[in-house]
């Protein structure tokens, strides 16, 4: 009763036909692994059976190399040598190489570094342009990272939250209402816009949890219809003059938030850090804290990998979902804020963005794991940032970035396939095989 | 985990009945309160024929007090519910009238005064657009249907729908407008299957796995319509359409005619699938086998049913349909492919089916029900009445919220759904 | 038809799940299959069925070896079966239920070519498909209308729709797996009436069951089995002590030395306790029987009350609704407190210390660590946590004192519990739960499945609880682990407590008590109202003895 078939796929193998019996089998676990076995021995070990980092970094080649293809395969230049492949089979292969390399290396040098900066340099050029790709790639990064905690934070209550995004308009309204509209000193004025944002972002998410915890609606039914809700929400809002319009203007934009409340960047342009990564990063710390040194995450936890002993264990499984979602809701609500307070300074459809979804794949990628996300933002980040770079240089579209992404987390999804690919040997369930069930909960 | 669900599921049910009553009352209230209130004086008119039809039929006034009627209506209704309506058909009868009524009088408050300059409102041009604005949702909600009578999950409707969309623009350029449709069929098919290889032999949540696939397939078409169409738009996104082709006989019929028999060959496929899959699923051994794969796998398996072959195909058919509502987007209306075109009515597809009970019928209704609020959002947006668009917008999704969380009675999917099946 | 099982072999991992089973079942004969849970039938029945296949043995019908490998195999070798579970699409009507799998089709007449074939289409005829179950329904009156939603029909109409399922794809022999199990005593008659009518009909049963009288009233001929092995073949006439100890097994392997309990005062009242059930609409008015079905005990400290009984009799809703984790009725108190009302949290608190039955499901989260584990469910007090914070030396100080002091074999206390073996999971949880102050242990299960190394640890554990005067109640189906801790014995049956016993009662006695007969004892109180709460059970309350099997069974037999 308890143990449901979606979330234990068990081998064949196991064939628990009589289940008295099985529970005797099942009990006799696997030998306890030597760990007094040399290093050299354990890496090599973790390659070819396959341990999370290994098919993460798989995964992540796999994706390049299918993106490499989808680059060559759309460039005219690399089609017509194609098509001519018998009569010089040698210019085939190079306009595809060259069609990958000029993309790939432009992907790199608007992501991490330029060596031409670094030449430049010598001759007179900014030192801090050399890292000026890098911090591009930071700034991108930063809501990504909030979002992408949004989602791990629900997924470690076992909980799937589809709804970063309704939670980042939540929080982006408030954030810029309070930016424009309210008049205070400084520092002051971002803090309390920061809070807003937070608090905006955590009452759409407080929706989900509640209805979950009283009604037992599918927190993914509702957040997806929650995306769309608050996508209208805004849409309302930038259109409605005695609200967040811009005065005065037809567009759908709104005003730009007074400059006590926006977020300075520190170290000088251009090798600059904003503010708003480092309240990424600290909100990182503090979700990583929560969730492996308090009770609360504890209880998340357990919650999460299994609810049926976190019940019996006396906790209260819906007032965890309900204090989940809601602190899910306020990251992404405060991802909102360091987008609006940080980068955009108004809230419009552009800087609305794509950060609420993107956010579903870095916490898929981080492994729900608060570094994690913060790897796998800042890789995102690094990706968008060479993207638009790739675009303007070989106009090779910055939406390359975008496949790329949901390739690796196809592929980080589907262990078994990276196994069999690349001939690992063990073979186990799906890495994300128990986090969310069919409808009926 | 069952135990913990229906231990939560709090008692809805007995405060549906005053929650149904207070609801339809409201609206009532809406209708004198607002419609009635703020009703310009004159009529509203009701053009029910399109301009240059062979046989037209006379416009309808309406006054502008008629909704206080309407309301008054609601407003009794909403008591009747709360005392003596107990049939589950007079229930849903109750729901429509409201509906109606509320639709009604918005129209009229709408039509009455200034705003149109004393233009008819063309219920023909209304309805025309509903029925065509459904068809992706009616065709995306079957899908849905398909995999999740099977017990597959698939919120990949909304990646079905772009990918189909984008190989009937780029194949009916290139090739011809049939094989788009082909194409594009085929592309939805095409997603189906992956969702099966990944959910079915490498057990990846079946959740998870549709919203990678939707991101997937936004970023590649994003991506290759960037890459290919903005540069070479004459090659590659010619924006060839499909013509209507009108039904001889059934297509001139008054009202009905031009409503509905005459539009894009995809109409009609819609139409033809919604009959297939309705009597399908609920009337032939294939939708029997199907249902019980759902419902209860491991039963389906001890008479011999072969549980995950019939999970591949309905997933990979079901793609097939999805992708031709996709072709709409493209070759059925406007032409040429667009980033994210379908700009989220896949989601709205899986909410029609959920609303419809995961019934191809109910889904259908529950689509035309949708694609009606965006036609009428569309009328009101050209006509500058002062009601944001966006508020009408909101409510399939708003309704669809109420559903789930058993406010309008109580939502059940097939049980196994989400589940794959590993054999005992 | 003749079937025949020879030499079926069938094992899982170490465990040989059924050894060199051997059974022959007669045309028209219903051939009981008597054992204990877990003595390896419904493996032997899923072998014949398809849904396993055995390492060793063949299966034979009319003489010649038939190779199953599907259902599909079975059902066309005429073999049916009636699963435990049933396996129903609750949301399909009984005509769909029985037709799934050999749907009726219809066949559509070419208009203006009445003599001409029909064209074959995948149309459901659902006429015939009622017909089909009407006939069925009628030739063995099994009063099935084929309309009805399978959801809305109690259990024991449910279960004569899998029985027409078999007999409609004309199986040859019916297996029926603890039929009984999920019937009323009516509802059993009538299925007993229906079987008899199939003999007649010229078919075989395979009637599996735990439930000596049912065997008597029923089988033509009892085959035995205990621990995977044929252990005897009897007529049904023979005596319920024999059946009896032939069953369970004389020996009672595992004896634990431990002193005379010295009771002191009640700790755990239960008074009128009652779990309603999975609520079942019945046509006839025969409403779904309670869980637990106004039980009353009390626990003293520093005894072991041992809870027997077949599993499925309410014993895990019991300790559920003790733990707050099941609505229910009626009080329970702990050192006289009422904490009827309390959550789960509030009474492991209190001083409840609670071993629950699905190890893995609700025991464990077997993706954390050993130490984490040991905290599961006193990480926000003290010394573990200050305020929200968690003291991860704490956490650890506490893992490596326990860890030694309960002698739990893993790597390090960072090991995810999952992968230990499951005595050393169990450890886990019983050094968690007595490793803190409490008044009230209550262990259900405790020992499934362990090795007897771990089961002897374990039971050493409740013993020194239980002298270091806490109270006791341990929930067992295994009888040798009842006598080995018991101090006194409650047999529950049905949800209701059918007896107290001291341990020195007889084992037939006990069967006899599990399988629902009200044995009077010789205090002459009698079942769910007999409390032993006044003095120490010591007291000798079942005086028959050792030898006393023979009047309590006549007992019985009066009453059934």
């Amino acid at each position: 009763m308890t143990s449901d078939p979606g979330n234990q796929p068990a081998g064949p193998e196991q064939a628990p036909i009589d289940t008295d019996l099985h529970s005797a089998t099942a009990t006799s676990g696997p030998p306890v692994r030597d760990r007094f076995r040399d290093t050299g021995s354990a890496v090599l070990n973790a390659v070819v059976q396959g341990s999370p980092a290994v098919v993460t970094i798989l995964a992540i080649f796999s994706a390049l190399v299918v993106g490499a293809l989808v680059i060559a395969f759309s460039d005219s230049t690399v089609l017509h040598a194609w098509n001519s492949f018998f009569a010089a089979p040698g210019r085939a292969l190079s306009a595809t190489w060259n069609s990958i390399a000029a993309a790939y290396s432009a992907l790199f040098e608007g992501a991490i570094f330029n060596p031409h900066t670094i030449s430049a340099a010598f001759h007179g050029g900014s030192v801090g342009a050399i890292f000026y790709p890098l911090s591009q790639s930071a700034a991108q990064a930063t809501p990504l990272i909030l979002t992408g905690l949004a989602v791990a934070l629900a997924f470690r209550a076992g909980l799937f939250n589809i709804g970063a995004a309704s939670q980042w308009i939540g929080g982006a309204i408030v954030v810029t209402y309070l930016g424009f509209a309210v008049s205070l000193p400084l520092v002051i004025h971002a803090i309390v816009c920061l809070i807003g944002g937070f608090a905006g972002g955590a009452v759409i998410g407080w929706l989900v949890g509640a209805l979950k915890a009283r009604t037992g609606a599918h927190e993914v039914i509702v957040t997806i219809m929650l995306n769309y809700i608050m996508y209208q929400v805004l849409n309302l809002v930038l259109g409605t003059p005695t609200a967040l319009q811009l005065p005065g203007q037809a567009n759908l934009t709104s005003p730009n938030i007074a400059p006590n409340a926006q977020l300075p960047h520190v170290g000088g342009p251009p090798p600059q850090v904003g503010v708003g990564f480092l309240v990424a990063i600290a909100a990182a710390a503090a979700t990583w804290w929560l969730l492996e040194r308090s009770t609360v995450g504890f209880e998340f936890r357990t919650v999460g990998a299994n609810p049926s002993a976190a019940r019996t264990a006396g906790m209260s499984v819906p007032r965890t979902w309900v204090l989940a979602m809601l602190l899910a809701g306020g990251l992404a609500g405060l991802s909102g804020a360091v987008a609006i307070q940080g980068t955009f300074y108004s809230l419009n459809f552009q800087s609305y963005g794509n950060y609420g979804f993107a956010g579903i794949t870095v916490a898929l990628l981080g492994r729900a794991r608060p570094l994690g996300v913060v790897l796998a933002a800042v890789l995102f980040g690094a990706l968008q940032a060479g993207g638009t770079v790739m675009q303007a240089v070989t106009s090779v579209p910055v939406d390359i970035t975008f496949v790329l992404e949901g390739l690796i987390v196809l592929f980080v999804a589907a262990p078994p396939l990276i196994r069999a690919v690349f001939r690992l040997r063990r073979t186990e369930r799906a890495g994300f095989g128990g986090a969310a069930k069919g409808w009926n909960g | 985990m069952t135990t913990l669900a229906t231990e939560i599921r709090a008692p809805a049910a007995t405060n549906r009945r005053m929650l149904a009553a207070g609801t339809f009352i409201a609206f009532g209230l809406v209708d004198i309160l607002l419609f009635g209130l703020f009703s310009h004086p004159g009529d509203a008119a009701f053009a029910l024929s399109l301009s240059g039809a062979s046989v037209t039929v006379p416009t309808i006034r309406i006054a502008g007090w008629v909704p206080y009627i309407f309301g008054a209506l609601s407003i009794l209704i909403g008591i009747a519910r709360a005392t003596v309506i107990t049939s589950p058909g007079l229930r849903r009868l109750a729901i429509a009238v409201v509906l109606f009524f509320f639709v009604i009088s918005l129209l009229i408050w709408s039509d009455t005064g200034s705003w149109t300059h004393g233009i008819p409102v063309n219920v023909v041009t209304l309805l025309q657009a509903t029925l065509a604005g459904s068809i992706p949702l009616i065709l995306g909600a079957l899908a849905g249907c398909m995999g999740e009578r099977a017990g597959v999950i698939n919120i990949a409707i909304e990646g079905q729908l772009l990918l189909g969309a984008f190989m009937a623009a780029i194949l009916a350029s290139t090739v011809g407008l049939w094989v788009g449709l082909i194409g594009g069929s085929l592309a939805g098919g095409l997603v189906g299957l992956v969702l099966a290889a990944f959910a079915i032999r490498f057990f990846v949540d079946q959740i998870i796995l549709g919203v990678v696939l939707n991101l997937l397939i936004s970023g590649i078409t994003g991506f290759l319509y960037d890459r290919l169409m903005v540069t070479n738009a004459q090659t590659y996104n010619s924006g060839n359409t499909f013509s209507a082709v009108k039904i001889p006989g059934l297509g001139d019929i008054p009202i009905i005619g031009p409503i509905f028999f005459d539009s894009t060959i995809i109409l009609y496929i819609a139409y033809a699938a919604i009959i297939v899959v309705q009597i399908g699923l609920f009337s032939t051994r294939w939708g029997l086998r199907v249902r019980a794969v759902g419902e209860h796998p491991t039963a389906a398996d001890t008479v011999g049913i072969n549980v995950l072959a019939i999970r591949y195909r309905n997933l990979v058919l079901g793609g097939l349909l999805a992708g031709i509502g996709g072709t709409y987007f493209t070759i059925g209306s406007v032409g040429p492919f667009g980033k994210d075109i379908s700009s989220g009515l896949g989601y709205i597809a899986l909410a029609a089916m959920i609303f419809g009970r995961w019934t191809p019928l109910g889904a259908t209704a529950a689509a035309l029900l949708f694609g009606f609020t965006t036609a009428l959002g569309n009328f009101l947006g050209t006509i500058t009445v002062p009601i944001s668009p966006a508020l009408l917008a909101m409510a399939p999704y708003a309704a669809t919220i109420i559903a789930v969380a058993g406010l309008v009675g109580r939502v059940r999917a097939p049980a196994a759904d989400g589940r794959p099946y590993v054999r005992a | 038809m003749e079937l025949e099982l020879r030499g079926i072999t069938k094992r899982f991992g170490s465990l040989v799940a059924n050894d060199h089973i051997d059974l022959r079942v007669a045309p028209g004969e219903i051939r009981g299959l008597l054992g204990e849970n877990g003595a390896g039938k419904t493996t032997l029945m899923n072998v014949l069925y398809g849904l396993a296949q055995p390492d060793e043995g063949e299966i034979l019908i009319d003489g010649r070896p038939v190779t199953i490998h599907s259902p599909k195999d079975a059902i066309s070798n005429g073999i049916g079966m009636v699963h435990q579970h049933f396996m129903l699409v609750p949301v399909f009507t009984v005509a769909e239920n029985v037709a799934l799998g050999v749907e009726p089709t219809r066949t559509l007449s070419i208009p203006g070519l009445p003599g001409a074939p029909g064209l074959p289409t995948d149309l459901l005829d659902r006429g015939q498909a009622r017909r089909r179950v009407r006939e069925l329904s009628e030739r063995y009156g099994l009063q099935v209308s084929p309309d009805a939603m399978v959801e809305d029909l109690p259990v024991g109409v449910q279960q004569r729709v899998e029985i027409i399922k078999a007999l409609l794809r004309d199986a040859s022999v019916l297996i029926l797996d603890e039929p009984t199990a999920v019937l009323t005593p009516g509802e059993t008659e009538d299925l007993f009436r229906v079987m008899r009518e199939l003999r007649a009909g010229g078919r075989s049963i395979v009637f599996i069951s735990h439930k000596l009288k049912e065997m008597q009233a029923i089988a033509d001929d009892v085959t035995v089995i205990r621990r995977g092995r044929v252990v005897g073949q009897r007529p049904p006439t023979t005596s319920d002590s024999e059946l009896a100890a032939l069953m369970v097994g004389r020996a009672v392997e595992l004896r634990v030395s431990k002193e005379p309990a010295q009771p002191g005062g009640v700790i755990l009242s239960v008074r009128d306790l009652t779990v309603s059930g999975e609520v079942v609409p019945s046509v006839d008015g025969d409403e779904g029987r309670n869980a637990v079905d106004g039980v009353s005990l009390d626990v003293r400290a520093g005894e072991i009350l041992g809870i027997a009984g077949v599993q499925g009799n309410g014993q895990t809703e019991l300790c559920e609704a003790i733990m707050g984790l099941r609505p229910a009725s009626g009080a329970v108190r702990l050192d006289d407190k009422d904490i009827s009302r309390d959550t789960p949290r509030d009474r492991l608190r209190a001083g409840i210390a609670y071993i629950p039955e699905d190890r893995q499901a609700d025991g464990i989260v077997a993706d954390f660590s050993v130490s984490d584990n040991l905290v599961l469910d006193t990480y926000d007090r003290p010394p573990i946590a200050s305020g929200i914070a968690m003291n991860l030396q704490a956490t650890r100080d506490n893992a490596r004192k326990l860890v030694a002091e309960f002698d739990v074999r893993t790597s390090s206390i960072d090991t995810p519990v999952g992968t230990l073996s499951g005595g050393n999971q169990q450890k886990v949880i019983l050094a968690r739960e007595v490793g803190r102050q409490v008044r009230l242990l209550l262990a259900s299960q405790p020992t499934r499945g362990l090795d007897v190394g771990s089961i002897e640890f374990v039971h050493r554990r409740i013993v020194e609880e239980r002298d270091q005067g806490t109270a006791v109640v341990i929930v067992s189906s295994e009888l040798d682990e009842i006598y080995a801790l018991a101090d006194r014995i409650a047999v529950m049956y049905e949800g209701k407590i059918t007896g107290f016993r001291s341990p020195d009662v007889p084992v037939t006695e006990l069967g006899l008590l599990m399988a629902g007969a009200r044995v009077s004892d010789s205090d002459g109180s009698d079942g769910s109202d007999s409390v032993d709460s006044d003095g120490p059970p010591s007291d000798g309350a079942s005086g028959g003895g050792p030898s006393g099997g023979g009047p309590s069974a006549d007992g019985a037999q009066e009453q059934g």
